[in-house]
């Protein structure tokens, strides 16, 4: 298990290292001086120059690159221009919040989505069943920025039970409950997609399995159909169901961009496109590349869940 | 018992007709996506000519009418512009950007899939490295980083949607190509010689066409979501030009206040996609034949039941009394008569051997004695099974379960592929003891430990934590006879327990079964299609053919003087008995298919006694000597006088 992890890790570097060549490519393309981008039209000249020597701008583009990954191994992912912060602290600070939102998401989506997909299957061509069908059809059809819409104008506006947006209450706030109250509707309106995605998916991989010989086998035993449907075929369907969650997370991730910019969550994607819209460089690249990081490290976990899972995996 | 025990048996022919139902609904469904899409696609083509207002006219004094306002069937957002205008020409705008973004995205796919599969080796390592490295990023994290690059704004926005779909198409078509590489028609255009280019394009392109389609169907309701998210974000289209994702950022400003302003493109967005959705699952569907042929229904807890009456029980007080069993498949409209009147007896403490070739309903009687023949399609349409004088394919789930594992238990072929993979095996015979018996799991555990070492295990204490796959195959069927024994059943049913093992290991486990009922005093009913394993375990035989049994008896007697020319033919094959290949293919001709019997004998055609007589009405299965049956009309004997 051991060696199985630490070569799972060693294969992730290439990929994290494979991330921030696209990364840094991509930011390449910038049109027009670099140094100027970065330090936007406000910048002196000196300053411009200042940049250019720490990032090695006037060097070929192979050298930039090194000097940029050195800089980053160091911890040093440069300083944002637009909030005149060190972009670590900024990107963890704020990624913090996003990892509330989307894990929270992410277990509503599993949780719910794996219970769907299972009574779906168990129930296959009941009434159960079309209901789930159907439900899931329309929650993988909605976006989810306008679902978070319609959420905050009925629970927020109409019925006020919720706060209508941000992380903790202005005043008074700060505790778990006013987290919880001001999680709810973002982590729910993020959760939607993917749980619908993760009922299908489960739905057919529980159906795979029921038709295999050992839930036979199960019931030849004379095991509760409770404990067939939930423990037998359940734990071999989560073979196939943990990497989709693994999927899923990435899209969680990504769906958060919007939720957050809808709910106005403090999180790691809103900064984003603030600094998107404000051309803060540096701001951008070193939170994609975080954030990109971590999600690589977060699939390696599934795998390692997986192999946890199926001791066929690792021998 | 009488026909009304029939009444309670759970949901007849119903699985057949709800999943015709489905599909008829599903395609239903289909139609509505089509219809709803073609009218948004017609609506946002004819743009032009309809009479709308003017998309970007401003009337600060009408801003955020409501809908239904005169003159704005929609209203107005904040600048006073009709919304209905911007709506149609937004729909325009998005369904553009997206069917672009999706050509894009399979042309420069197409491309790399088609390279790197055509060329093989390390060109296809790295371009496959390469969209590996793509594919790690969350997708949105990407379009972000090149829309930062390029800077906000609708076409870096396609561009950045465009990329990130890159590599679901090069993957796919790589695929795709890799597999037609090296067809002889790409060789004979190399030896012709054409150039690389021309047969990529020329020879390659139009046989993975079809997979270019299908990718860009699936993908394009995606690209207008993710562009429309984009353009929401602020990313996107820049004003005044609104595509339907920058209307609802817009919107979103005034939401509280003015919240139709929102709702409207939110609702067209939604449309779009779910009927984008809708289409794609139903010809998905329609093109999935496993769907049609209901190979996609899970079998339920027990066989359905649907019989018209049960029969009076038989004077024989055996353990278990099988009466005219009839089971049969219903795949959609057609019906598959595997049994057509199984009868069979199995005393206390007694080996039956049931056997047969594949195919001729041995595997099918002995799932039906306790309802775990897959159900759909597998229907009983008719018989009893009594278990020591209660007849149990009527009788509630929750009584037949408290008999399966407990009172019969079974035995299965491969044991691979009948133990849970994923659970220990000691943990798996704890489970059989614990759906029965109220105990703790250490003392579970514990005679658990008991029952691998009865079946000859060596080093049970540790065996008792493996896995299956960490066992050989004649240890993980000895697991399944521990299993089966754990309960102390009073009949087990073995359905050809060695056949998947090797010779040496199938002679292990038929002695270590052998010392086992005589030690226990359990009954087997054993399920086979070797004769030479019959004769060293039965004590009975009877021989199935084609869904029904045509010769039943005392082992010595029919292998000493078989009285059914299958039969016969039968012990013809095996060269000798105990020793090497005894597989039942020596005899000419196939056994019948179950759907297409013949009348009379279904051995008729094979049998070179044939008469005329043979091939007409149903043949009785007649008292033949005092111990024995058999289905013919002409059967042979030495024993001149055996038939009645
Ligand atoms: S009934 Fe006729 S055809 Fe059938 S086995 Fe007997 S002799 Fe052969």
């Amino acid at each position: 298990m051991g060696s199985y992890i630490l070569k799972r890790l060693l294969a992730a570097i290439p990929v994290i290292l494979g991330i921030t060549v696209i990364v840094f490519l991509i930011m390449s393309l910038i049109p027009g001086d670099p140094a100027t981008a970065i330090l936007g039209s406000y910048a002196t000249p000196e300053n411009v120059e200042k940049l250019n020597r720490d990032l090695g701008l006037d060097k070929p583009l192979v050298q930039q690159y090194f000097i940029w990954l050195g800089n980053m191994l160091q911890g040093d992912f440069g300083r944002s221009f637009s909030l005149n912060r060190p972009v670590l602290d900024e990107v963890l600070e704020r990624f913090g919040a996003t990892l509330v939102l989307a894990g929270t998401s992410l277990v509503i989506c599993s949780i719910l989505g794996i219970i769907a997909g299972v009574v779906s299957a168990a129930r296959q061509y009941g009434v159960a069943d079309k209901a789930i069908t159907f439900i899931v059809l329309i929650g993988i059809s909605i976006p989810s920025f306008f679902l978070g819409m319609m959420m905050i104008l009925l629970f927020a506006v109409n019925l006020r039970w919720l706060p209508v947006s941000g992380m903790y209450a202005i005043y008074g706030g700060g505790d778990l409950p006013d987290l919880i109250r001001h999680l709810l509707m973002p982590a729910t309106a993020l959760a939607v997609v993917a749980t619908g995605v993760i009922a299908r998916l489960s739905r057919s991989a529980m159906l795979e399995v029921l038709r295999q010989d050992f839930i036979r086998t199960a019931r030849a035993k004379g095991v509760t159909e409770r404990n067939v449907i939930w423990r037998h075929a359940l734990k071999a369907a989560m073979v196939s169901i943990i990497p989709v969650i693994g999927v899923q997370a990435g899209f969680v991730l990504s769906g958060a961009v919007y939720i957050e910019t809808v709910f106005q969550w403090p999180g790691v994607g809103r900064m984003l496109v603030t600094a998107i819209l404000t051309r803060d460089i540096l701001l951008v690249q070193g939170g994609v590349v975080i954030v990109a990081a971590c999600y690589v490290l977060f699939n390696l976990a599934v795998d390692v869940a997986q192999s946890l899972l199926d001791p066929r995996v690792t021998t | 018992m009488t026909a009304g025990d029939v009444a309670p048996t759970p949901q007849r022919r119903r699985p057949a007709a709800g999943a015709f139902l489905k599909l008829f609904l599903r395609n239903r469904l289909a139609a509505a996506g089509a219809i709803l899409l073609t009218a948004v696609v017609l609506l946002s083509v004819l743009a032009p000519l309809l009479p709308l207002q003017d998309p970007y006219a401003q009337d600060t004094a009408q801003k955020f009418l409501r809908p239904f306002s005169p003159g704005h069937l929609l209203g107005t957002d904040h600048l006073g512009r009709d919304i209905l205008s911007r709506l149609i020409w937004g729909t325009r705008l998005s369904l553009v950007v997206g069917l672009v973004a999706s050509f894009g995205a399979a042309f420069f796919g197409s491309v790399i899939g088609i390279t790197a599969g055509y060329f093989g080796g390390r060109t296809d390592n790295w371009l496959m490295r390469a969209i590996d490295m793509l594919m790690a990023f969350p997708y949105i994290l990407l379009a972000l980083a090149i829309v930062a690059a390029l800077g906000p704004g609708l076409v870096n926005a396609l561009i950045a949607v465009a990329v990130v779909n890159i590599p679901f198409f090069a993957r796919n078509i790589r695929g795709v190509t890799v597999t037609l590489a090296h067809k002889e028609f790409v060789d004979a255009a190399r030896l012709a010689g054409m150039t690389d280019l021309r047969i990529m394009v020329s020879e390659i392109l139009p046989n993975v066409l079809p997979v270019i389609v299908i990718a860009m169907s699936t993908t394009v309701g995606w690209m207008i979501l993710e562009t429309a998210g984009l353009s929401f974000l602020g990313l996107g289209s820049q004003p005044p030009v609104a595509d339907l994702g920058s209307m609802l950022g817009e919107g979103r400003n005034a939401l509280i206040t003015d919240p139709h302003a929102s709702i409207v493109p939110g609702l067209m967005i939604f449309v779009i996609v779910m009927s984008v959705n809708l289409l794609g699952d139903g010809i998905r569907d329609a093109l999935d034949p496993r769907l049609r042929s209901g190979a996609l229904t899970r079998p339920m807890a027990r066989t359905i039941v649907d019989r018209n009456a049960v029969p009076q029980p038989p004077a024989d007080p055996a353990l278990l009394n099988v009466q005219e069993l009839r089971t049969e498949f219903r795949v959609g409209s057609r019906t598959l008569k595997a049994l057509s009147g199984v009868t069979l007896q199995v005393r206390p403490g007694e080996c039956l051997g049931l056997i047969g070739e594949s195919g001729s309903g041995k595997s099918v009687t002995a799932l039906s004695v306790m309802g775990l023949v897959a159900s759909p399609p597998g229907v009983i349409a008719g018989g009893a099974v009594r278990y020591a004088g209660t007849e149990v394919l009527g009788a509630p789930f929750s009584e037949l379960r408290k008999l399966r594992g407990d009172r019969i238990s079974y035995i299965f072929q491969d044991p691979l592929a009948t133990l849970h993979p994923l659970y220990r095996v000691g943990d798996q015979i704890v489970e059989a003891i614990q759906a029965h018996h109220a105990v703790s799991k250490s003392k579970a555990r514990a005679r658990a430990l008991e029952l691998l070492e009865a079946v000859r295990i060596p080093n049970a204490s540790s065996r008792i934590d493996n896995f299956p796959h960490e066992l050989s195959g004649g240890m993980r069927q000895r697991v399944g006879i521990a299993m089966a024994l754990v309960n102390e059943p009073d009949l087990i049913i073995a359905d050809e327990p060695t056949t998947a093992l090797d010779v040496t290991v199938q002679a292990q486990i038929l002695s270590l079964l052998d010392d086992l009922r005589r030690e226990r005093g359990v009954a087997i009913l054993f399920i086979t299609h070797d004769f030479g394993v019959v004769a060293q375990l039965c004590d009975r035989i009877a021989v199935m053919y084609a869904g029904r049994i045509v010769e039943t008896g005392p082992t010595a007697a029919i292998l000493a003087d078989p009285a059914h020319p299958y039969t016969r033919r039968l012990i013809a094959c095996v060269p000798e008995l105990g020793e090497g290949q005894r597989e039942l293919h020596a005899i000419p001709g196939l056994p019948p298919a179950v759907d297409d019997l013949p009348p009379g004998c279904a051995f008729a055609p094979r049998c070179d006694k044939a008469q005329p007589a043979c091939r007409t009405g149903e043949i009785p299965l007649d008292a033949f000597g005092s111990e024995r049956a058999v289905r013919c009309l002409f059967p042979e004997s030495d024993q001149a006088g055996g038939a009645a």
